[in-house]
């Protein structure tokens, strides 16, 4: 695929909050990005007309019940099948903070066998409690399945913000170390929340600003095409958005964030 | 209820007629307060008057409509109002044109593009865009409820600026607090505890910014005792918009449709409760005064609204806030020379059964007004259906300047609009007497360490980063210096904000308030904010100034109250003119007191809060407070005088003072000029103003915020002569005075700039993580590790280590 011929969706409900930012990162790259209320994909059928799919940061339906389930049920109930098809096709999905949440509400992250029935993992109410906004470092510790950090050396320390207060990744207590397991053997780890050199958080608040398990930031599904992540790499996209940035010399051009949007826009040149 | 007074007529719904052609004084009193209407005697004369011309007596609807008009909130009748002596000598005549507004006109500026006109205030920006700024007060509600108060008086303010037709981009909060350990037992009766409203107003805030994807940026919190039973809650929000896609011109013809959250008993007279002093009976009388925010409603109001923005399909907006949709049709038409039938029964209801003048007078949150024309209508319609927000046409602008409403075919309400927008005119007296107070005089301590610690810790200058840190300061990934900035959560002096992607032009947001020094003198109070607010934006390369006045005082009917009001107006004009920044929007909140007995109540401390809304050129410029360097100097600009009076170090040791801080113009002027152009130049490396502690906390905050050490020598700080102490040099809070780190290598480019200024190397940047600061005699006096300061500073409200 042409880069001019990629269309991106970036798809909204009320309450969605971050898809400025996150169509300004592809505008950057010079590729097309689309916001989209869902009630128009629902009207019109399309959504096997976009090359990849976003569902970005926010509050959707203002996350009433739980973080991400209204939409979620939505999707599904909605344009599910669509939804399946793009999975199938490994057309990339990117779920960032709120649509991180709702991937794993729909059941397409984990996603060991496919979209599973019921959710195989949770975005849990932060511990300590409470909305937490700061910057975090995040390790790679993916090996090359996620095709959202392909231009990410595995074990780089990226900095990037959160702001949520679900955000604690948890696995069913049953099946936490099965699961972690699986994780790690079929590559679905992208990303840890760590010190700043690298060495994990190992729970400790804020370096884990939300208790995750495992310290577990960001995940993909099986075949690397659909990832979310609590971590906003829009807002870590350009230089001047560090939280430091005025202690350079030299301001960076760009933040760490852009590596994941590039990644995506190279994975859809050289595979489609 | 006497019946005598109150003529039910006999229809399927609740109408009645008040009998004020019949009533005699007493019962006109009576009327006002059975109706909750708030108006005074002098005013139901007048209504009774107008009436008897007309021959009839006025409907419930009527007299709901012209209380909710008429209120201190709604048309701030003190500050138009006639202020005069005790003696009845009239002092001046409508403060609000000859303080504020007079700066404004007098100055004349082409950028200010609308000023006190619209629900915000508009400058230009940048690229045919401009930037709408508005702050409001939510004192009332929330003393009741805090959370709903706080969310629902930030709602509030994002939706004046979706009223100027601007997308909203960052909010601001200025809270004031009672002592947060105040003791139980004190506590007066009806009065919630000041813990238990930090925790709900904060939590109310976040809860609406976070949740409507705008980031919380700037702001402050206060703590005096005076706050318990009177919180101070300012809630600010900016936006910007495209300059000629605004558009105010109701037409008669043109429909009224009304857009968004349903409308219900939710909010009924929340204009005349926050025109009133609180009392014990606040909670039980005065809680359906308190709204209900819905965030995502009003996230998905934002978005048609700017859709019919861009297509340019309306002919005017405005939010329903005070008065519901009673103040928001009577003003649209008002101000556009129309008059306006409502149609009540078609207004979209939450529940069943409300009678018309609730459905008028409600103040339901997420609601706005657009004025449309006919051609247009379904366009609008069709844009609010697609974002699946409720709109109705509710009415039509007329030519007859009339405010008329029907329900069921029956007229409610039908009054002439210049009696509606003319009240008479109100009377305050004022008086203002200098309090009696003296210098205190006790040893001066030879180590100043352990005075340091404890100002650091003191609430107000404390970090308050547990609170900042649950508002979402990033999203729309355009804040360039955030409220927290760095590795060590150091702190900023503004907000810098990076609207547009195509322009590196940058908005700069900052504030100043010294409830303190009121209690010295209101006019040195008010002169301190102005300049407390424009150094901060100064500091990090801000400029083009523009100001927001809020006005937060006790009840205008004591002349005490009124007398310190007037001088802190007199101080806004005198300071605003000299710094040539004109207010382009205010708001003022008045009877902020608790009754605490029949003939005693406790008023608010004097606060006048000053918003400035600057610009910088390129964000790239931006200069934040943190030090950067090992071996950079330590410049100090501007005078340091003995003026401890209000200040911390005194408040440390239990005195108030009598030398308040001044603004002397001429030397503030050149000293920001000079401050900007170093800045501009690309000397500066870190700048901080110096306030709350002065030179002591500035230069602490500068270090632990940058994980340097800085050596200070106070024989070399630039001060009046008869400064001889160390401990008034270090904590003196004179205005007008910045720190700032300049390299060795541009050390003479700096010095030759700053020629004409107050200003002198007073010390260096370290490698070595301490504090230290040698005093006159060349004695040290503060030495403490930045470990030890952070921790202090970070102690009291917590934050990350």
């Amino acid at each position: 695929m042409k880069k001019e011929d990629i269309n991106v969706c970036i798809m909204r409900v009320a309450g969605t909050n971050c898809d400025a930012e996150t169509k300004r990162a592809f505008d950057d790259l010079g590729v097309k990005a689309e916001v989209v209320h869902s009630n128009e994909i629902v009207k019109k059928r399309n959504l096997l007309d976009y090359s990849a799919l976003i569902f970005p940061g926010g509050f959707s339906h203002g996350d009433y019940v739980r973080a991400g389930a209204i939409w979620a049920k939505e999707a599904l109930a909605k344009i599910g099948d669509d939804l399946k098809e793009f999975v199938e096709e490994e057309r990339p999905i990117l779920g960032i903070c709120n649509g991180f949440q709702v991937l794993v509400e729909i059941g397409l992250l984990p996603g060991f066998e496919g979209i599973a029935e019921y959710p195989e993992a949770a975005l849990a109410t932060n511990t300590p409690i409470g909305y937490h906004c700061s910057w975090v470092y995040v390790r790679h510790e993916n090996s090359g399945k996620c095709i959202f950090t392909r231009k990410v050396a595995k074990g780089k320390v990226l900095r990037i913000p959160v702001a949520h207060a679900e955000g604690r990744f948890v696995l069913p207590k049953e099946n936490e170390n099965r699961y972690l397991e699986k994780l790690y053997g079929n590559d679905q780890l992208v990303f840890r929340y760590c010190a700043e050199n690298g060495e994990p958080a190992n729970g400790q608040y804020p370096i884990n600003p939300n208790g995750a398990f495992h310290d577990i930031a960001g995940i993909c599904n099986p075949a690397g095409t659909v990832f979310g992540l609590m971590p906003h790499p829009e807002r870590s996209y350009y230089g001047w958005q560090l939280p430091d940035w005025t202690r350079r010399e030299r301001t960076l051009t760009y933040g760490d964030g852009r590596l994941i949007f590039e990644s995506v826009v190279e994975y859809l040149t050289k595979k489609f | 209820m006497t019946s005598r007074l109150y003529i039910k007529r006999n229809l399927d719904f609740e109408l009645s007629e008040i009998n004020v052609l019949d009533a005699d004084e007493k019962e006109l009193l009576q009327i006002s307060s059975e109706l909750g209407v708030g108006l005074s005697l002098k005013e139901m004369k007048h209504v009774k008057q107008h009436f008897s011309k007309k021959g009839r007596n006025p409907t419930d609807v009527e007299l709901q409509t012209i209380g909710q008009t008429w209120s201190e909130h709604c048309c701030h009748k003190t500050f138009k109002g006639d202020i005069v002596t005790a003696k009845g000598k009239l002092l001046v005549t409508n403060m609000f044109k000859e303080y504020i507004a007079k700066v404004t006109r007098e100055l004349n500026l082409p950028w200010c593009l609308s000023v006190f006109e619209d629900n915000a205030g508009i400058v230009d920006f940048e690229n045919g865009y401009a930037i709408a700024a508005k702050v409001e007060t939510h004192n009332h509600p929330s003393a009741i409820e805090p959370f709903g108060g706080a969310a629902t008086g930030t709602g509030g303010v994002i939706r004046d600026i979706l009223g100027v037709w601007a997308d909203p981009i960052a909010c601001t909060d200025v809270l004031c607090f009672g002592p947060l350990n105040y003791d139980y037992e004190k506590l007066p009766l009806g009065t919630k505890h000041p813990n238990y409203l930090f925790k709900g107003v904060v939590a109310g805030i976040g809860h609406y910014g976070n949740n409507m994807g705008i980031p919380t940026v700037n702001g402050a919190i206060y703590f005096d005792e005076s706050y318990v039973g009177n919180v101070v809650v300012y809630c600010g929000c900016i936006g910007v918009l495209p300059t000629n896609k605004f558009t105010r011109n109701t037409m008669p013809g043109d429909i009224a449709v009304l857009a968004g959250g349903r409308t219900g008993r939710d909010g009924i007279h929340g204009v005349t409760f926050a025109s009133a002093e609180l009392t014990k009976e606040s909670e039980e009388v005065s809680r359906s005064a308190v709204q209900i925010a819905n965030p995502i409603e009003e996230e998905k109001l934002k978005r048609a609204i700017i859709k019919i923005r861009d297509r340019k399909l309306g002919s005017a907006i405005t939010d329903l806030g005070g008065g519901g949709l009673s103040c928001a049709t009577g003003e649209m038409a008002h101000r556009s020379n129309c008059g306006v039938q409502v149609e009540l029964e078609k207004v979209a209801l939450k529940h069943l059964g409300m009678s018309p003048w609730e459905i008028y007078v409600s103040e339901s949150q997420e609601r706005m007004l657009l004025s449309v024309k006919e051609k247009n209508l379904q366009k609008v319609l069709d844009i609010f259906e697609s974002e699946d927000i409720e709109a109705t046409p509710v009415g039509k602008f007329t030519g007859n300047k009339m405010l008329q409403a029907y329900y069921r075919g029956q007229t409610v309400a039908e009054l002439d609009l210049h009696f509606l927008y003319n009240p008479p005119k109100a009377r305050r007296v004022a008086r203002w007497k200098k309090p009696n107070l003296i210098e205190p005089s006790f040893a001066e301590p030879n180590d100043l360490t352990h005075d340091l610690l404890k100002i650091l810790s003191s609430p107000n200058v404390a970090s308050k980063e547990s609170v900042i840190r649950t508002y979402d300061h990033e999203v729309k990934g355009n804040t360039v210096l955030k409220p927290l900035q760095g590795r060590y959560g150091g702190l900023s002096d503004a907000a810098v904000i990076k609207p547009l992607s195509n322009s590196w032009k940058g908005i700069v947001i900052s504030c100043g308030m010294n409830p303190n020094y009121g209690k010295i003198d209101p006019y040195w109070m008010a002169a301190s904010a102005v300049d407390e607010a424009i150094r901060n934006n100064i500091s990090v390369g801000g400029r083009r100034i523009a100001l927001l006045d809020n006005f937060t005082w006790g009840s205008p009917e004591k002349p005490d109250r009124t007398g310190s009001l007037v001088r802190a107006c007199q101080a806004c004009y005198d300071f605003a003119k000299a710094f040539e920044t004109p207010f382009i929007s205010g708001k003022d909140s008045l009877y902020n007191e608790l009754r605490i007995g029949p003939d005693a109540s406790n008023p608010v401390t004097p606060t006048l809060l000053i918003t400035a809304i600057g610009i910088i050129p390129d964000i790239r410029k931006t200069v934040s407070a943190d030090v950067k360097s090992p071996g950079n100097l330590i410049y100090m600009v501007g005078q340091t005088y003995h003026e401890l009076g209000g200040s911390e170090y005194y408040g440390l040791r239990g005195f108030l003072g009598k030398a308040v801080p001044k603004v002397r113009t001429a030397q503030a002027k050149r000293t920001i000029n000079a401050v900007v152009e170093a800045i501009d130049s690309g000397y500066v490396t870190s700048c901080h103003d110096l306030s709350e502690g002065g030179l002591a906390v500035a230069a602490a905050e500068m270090a632990f915020s940058g994980g340097y050490g800085i050596q200070l020598n106070l024989g070399s700080v630039p001060r009046a002569r008869n400064m001889k102490r160390n401990d008034y040099v270090i904590f003196s809070e004179s205005n007008s005075r910045f720190l700032m780190e300049v390299p060795e290598k541009r050390r003479e480019q700096f010095e030759a700039l700053m020629e004409r200024n107050v200003c002198s190397a007073v010390g260096r940047v370290e490698k070595n993580k301490r504090l230290s600061v040698f005093g006159l005699n060349g004695k040290r006096v503060v030495n403490a590790s930045l470990g030890r300061l952070r921790d202090a500073w970070k102690s009291t409200f917590g934050g990350q280590k």
